[in-house]
């Protein structure tokens, strides 16, 4: 099977459909990162306290937010975790009520905020243990003080009630992930004397803190900062490669295509008001290196032609290097982007903003090493033949390899 | 043939590699032996991750406390007493001052401070028979250094006390004086909390004055501005008298820290809990001089910068003392504080992230799948549009994500989420370098060569294109593990190791293939490539 056969396509000829194409997608970025939505970073970069939520009962954010209110949180936000039937929640501070000397006191709030409006029982609950919530040792200690099977006097009831405690908690975080729709769904799992205690003094609160995530001002400005440089040191450490590889001129379209796809991909984050995390940052990262892979291939294919047609104009070097890769560059592209997909469509919550950067960046990283990165070459010629100097674009070094 | 056997071989290896010796066979055992060999990170096995900072200017105040007294002491000994030794500033933790020194002795204050001083400080004279010290900076370097290295080891003894908990305490690269504490299964934040955050300070400063009411009636009591030599301090013992008092202290304690050796709780003689604290030997030998000479003063035991009791001196005290006013949960507390060693300086949390174990094994799940369906789409693809070829590619590619995990297993390396994203993206791209080189065999093709020289051909000339490529991808995986941390620095490491295994598969296995088909075939026969 083939998909392009001596394709013969004059890709420069089309420069000027491909720089309004960029233009508008740069430029859409742009405004939207400085007029409409901004760059809304994830909490990492904020700093800030966040809160994944799991719920019995399908969640409603407004009744989320009126217990949020009445703790007095006013400014937290509350989306949706996952899909529809995880029931999940996240729940975010802003970095002004996340302070460095009391990190933990925002979770403490929300925790409290919700166990007050969701628990049913309510003020019964003193003293009772939250099976939805509780930790291993809090678990095991429980047991222990209270001693369901009276070991105290036998003795070995401390291991007794770390394993039934650590059967109970396993049962709920994996098999029944990670919430009680009811104290029953023990029996079989601990032993009956156990199970016969929960039942007494031990409630659901209907809600399970799966996971939080807290970062102090501090944290937030230098993974800020963090995440800023190694972008630019790696664009810089690709332009020197190039630079030593082929010529300057060919490092600096390179680079000017990476950054014009970076610059797609974080505007289309601002377009789909989506937040930038950490691990959007290392999906960028890759996307330069793809990016950069996909432009080295068109450009060690011209540097190839350039050695051995030296009578032809560049013009037609560069369309013939383009069509020569091409089916290569689809190809590639497209099992990279089916596999990003199924990253995309398949894997979880935690990595959504990550495949999508790669979703996109993949696309573009593809389109700009034909449209933006080799047109720059010849544009760079034709600005050298205007000013006079030799018209012959260098061939690069000679490949060392 | 030597080739078939090293392809064996290196398969075998990294086979080795992902899975050890499994102890058994059936699917569990092998499973065993793969969460054996392969960690997995604090994202996907559920855990807390903590960033901690040491205020190590502490450890340097510290410091300087202590060398105002032997500075004091030295020039008393040395027969040229000064008016006072103070430390002028406490934001410059690190200068100490010397006020009013006999005008006829500078020769000889100038000897005694350099000679028993200016290894550690900068000495300087200034107008009026006055002197500075300042800690010079390779010394403030290192003992922050100590302290943060201190605290680290602190840290791990007193959360080995808590069970078996295999933590990981390291210094944390992306600040100063940051530690980074992961503790892998664990969800019991408030507990590891408690215990990592009490530093347990335990000074006995000598009482200016106090109680007062307010903060404002205790720096009146001192002439409106606290002078540099005292501090106020808040009452935090559970005496209901002097709840929300404030004290009048000497900043410079006379017993503190290290000076501990021992402590444990107790019951006084009317049933209430209370600690009682052993005194190093030079400390005790300290303490008696002290107390002998301030008979009738108060005294106040001060725990992480409250004063937790104050009591008259009515008798020298050596070695042994006794701290009431505690709860039972902070006697026991600051036994153990004791017992497992100070903090030098106190710690601060910057950032606190805890995933529960569902979130783990949901991610795992999800990321097997994307993986599994990812693979599976790729190696169907290339098996229809390369045909023959397209099955040489796939026995790569399984070959690469073999020898990625194996390495994996070798190395100790995490698996973090992202990284199993890595390994997602390495089939993307590692399949990249077999589309450029059956690309170009069939360019060669079709311009007439022989299969054999096709074949040869194109591995050459695609060789030059993987190796840049290579390169650059890799660029890009360093400067992400430079810069990286935790999940996103197992993403590099899955993304770097894919691609090194990629060259492996992708140039040397795969033309071996070819030329042990192209040596079976008859001359002039087509090669399979779609």
């Amino acid at each position: 099977m083939e998909l392009f056969r001596d394709v013969n396509v004059d890709w420069l000829g089309k420069k000027w459909y491909f720089l309004a194409f960029s233009l508008v997608f740069s430029v859409a970025g742009v405004l939207s990162i400085l007029f409409w939505h901004g760059i809304k970073l994830g909490i990492d970069f904020r700093g800030g306290t966040l809160v994944y939520v799991q719920f019995d009962q399908p969640p409603n954010p407004d009744r989320i937010r009126q217990a949020m209110d009445r703790a007095g949180i006013h400014d937290s936000r509350i989306v949706p975790y996952g899909t529809a039937a995880q029931k999940q929640v996240a729940i975010s501070l802003a970095q002004k009520e996340t302070q460095e000397s009391a990190l933990d006191t925002g979770r403490q709030t929300i925790v409290q905020a919700l166990n007050t409006n969701y628990s049913s029982g309510g003020g019964a609950n003193q003293g009772k243990v939250d099976l939805d919530n509780a930790s291993q040792g809090t678990l095991a200690q429980f047991l222990q003080q209270n001693d369901p099977e009276h070991l105290a006097s036998i003795g070995g009831g401390a291991q007794k009630y770390a394993e039934q405690a650590a059967a109970i908690l396993n049962h709920r975080d994996h098999d029944l992930d990670g919430i009680f729709s009811s104290i029953d769904q023990l029996n079989g799992v601990a032993d009956p004397a156990v199970v016969g205690l929960l039942k007494q003094s031990a409630y659901l609160s209907g809600f399970h803190v799966f996971a939080a995530d807290i970062i102090g001002p501090q944290v937030g400005a230098a993974l800020r900062k963090q995440a800023l440089m190694a972008t630019l040191y790696s664009l810089a450490g690709m332009l020197v490669y190039l630079w030593f590889r082929f010529e300057l001129i060919y490092g600096v379209a390179a680079v000017v295509a990476v950054f014009h796809d970076t610059l797609i991909t974080v505007g289309a984050f601002s377009l789909s008001n989506q937040e930038i995390t950490l691990t959007v940052i290392a999906a960028i990262l890759t996307l330069i290196g793809y990016s950069m892979n996909d432009t080295i291939v068109v450009f060690d294919r011209i540097r190839e032609n350039l050695r051995i047609s030296r009578r032809e104009t560049l013009t037609n070097v560069v369309n013939r290097s383009i069509n020569q890769t091409l089916s290569r560059t689809v190809l590639t592209s497209g099992l990279t982007f089916l596999t990003v997909l199924s990253l995309y469509l398949f894997g979880g919550e935690v990595l959504h903003g990550f495949s999508f950067a790669l979703v996109i960046g993949i696309l573009i990283g593809t389109y700009s090493s034909i449209a933006v990165a080799a047109p720059m070459l010849v544009a760079y010629q034709d600005w050298r033949a205007k000013r006079g100097k030799k018209a012959v674009l260098p061939a690069g070094k000679k490949a060392r390899v | 043939m030597r080739k078939t056997l090293l392809i064996v071989a290196v398969l075998l290896v990294f086979v080795f590699g992902i899975f050890g010796i499994p102890k058994g066979v059936g699917p569990s055992a092998w499973k065993t032996a793969l969460t054996d060999r392969i960690h997995l990170g604090l994202d996907l096995k559920g855990g807390i991750h903590l960033v901690l900072q040491v205020m190590v200017q502490e450890a340097v105040s510290a410091e300087t406390d202590n060398a105002v007294g032997r500075v004091q002491a030295d020039l008393q000994q040395g027969g040229f007493p000064a008016r006072s030794v103070l430390k002028p500033d406490p934001k410059k933790p690190e200068l100490i001052q010397i006020q009013g020194t006999p005008p006829d002795r500078v020769g000889d204050v100038r000897s005694l401070l350099d000679s028993r001083y200016g290894a550690q400080y900068t000495v300087a004279s200034e107008p009026n028979n006055n002197w500075t010290l300042t800690m010079k900076q390779t010394e403030v370097q290192s003992i922050e250094e100590r302290a943060v290295q201190q605290s680290i080891d602190t840290i791990g003894t007193r959360i080995n006390s808590l069970g078996n908990y295999e933590p990981t305490i390291q210094e944390y690269n992306l600040g100063t004086n940051q530690i980074l504490v992961e503790l892998p299964g664990v969800d019991d934040l408030s507990r590891v909390r408690d215990i990592i955050q009490s530093t347990a300070r335990l000074e006995i400063h000598l009482v200016v004055g106090g109680p007062f009411p307010t903060e404002q009636a205790a720096a009146q009591s001192v002439g409106g501005t606290v002078p540099p030599e005292d501090v106020v301090m808040a009452y935090g013992g559970n005496e209901p008298d002097l709840q929300g008092q404030y004290f009048v202290l000497q900043r410079i304690p006379q017993v503190a820290g290290d000076d501990f050796r021992d402590a444990q709780p107790s019951v006084d003689e009317n049933g209430r809990p209370d600690a009682t604290f052993i005194l190093s030997r030079n400390a005790g030998d300290r303490f008696y001089q002290f107390t002998s000479a301030n008979i009738g003063k108060s005294l106040a035991v001060v725990l992480d910068n409250r004063v937790q009791e104050a009591a008259n001196i009515q008798q020298a005290i050596r070695d042994q003392g006794r701290i009431t006013g505690l709860g039972k949960d902070k006697a026991q507390n600051l036994s153990l504080m004791l017992r497992t060693g100070a903090l030098p300086a106190s710690i601060h949390y910057l950032q606190e992230s805890v995933v529960g174990p569902s979130l783990g094994a949901d991610s795992i799940r999800r990321g097997v799948l994307a993986a599994i369906i990812g693979m599976l789409a790729v190696m169907i693809f290339m098996l229809i549009y390369y045909h023959g070829a397209g099955i040489n590619a796939d026995l790569a590619l399984m070959l690469n994500l073999i020898i990625l995990l194996g390495f994996m297993g070798f190395s100790g390396a995490t698996l973090t989420l992202p990284g199993i994203a890595g390994v997602i993206l390495t089939i993307g791209m590692g399949v990249d370098s077999n589309v450029l080189i059956f690309e170009r065999i069939r360019e060669e093709l079709r311009a007439g060569k022989a299969p054999a020289a096709a074949v040869d051909q194109g591995f050459g000339h695609a060789w030059v294109t993987i190796v840049d490529t290579h390169v650059t991808t890799i660029v890009s995986a360093i400067i992400l593990f430079l810069f990286g941390t935790g999940p996103v620095k197992g993403f590099a490491v899955t993304l770097s190791f894919g691609l090194f295994a990629n060259l492996f598969t992708a140039v040397f296995v795969s033309r071996h293939i070819f030329d042990s088909i192209l040596k079976r075939k008859q001359r002039g026969e087509a090669l399979s490539i779609g």
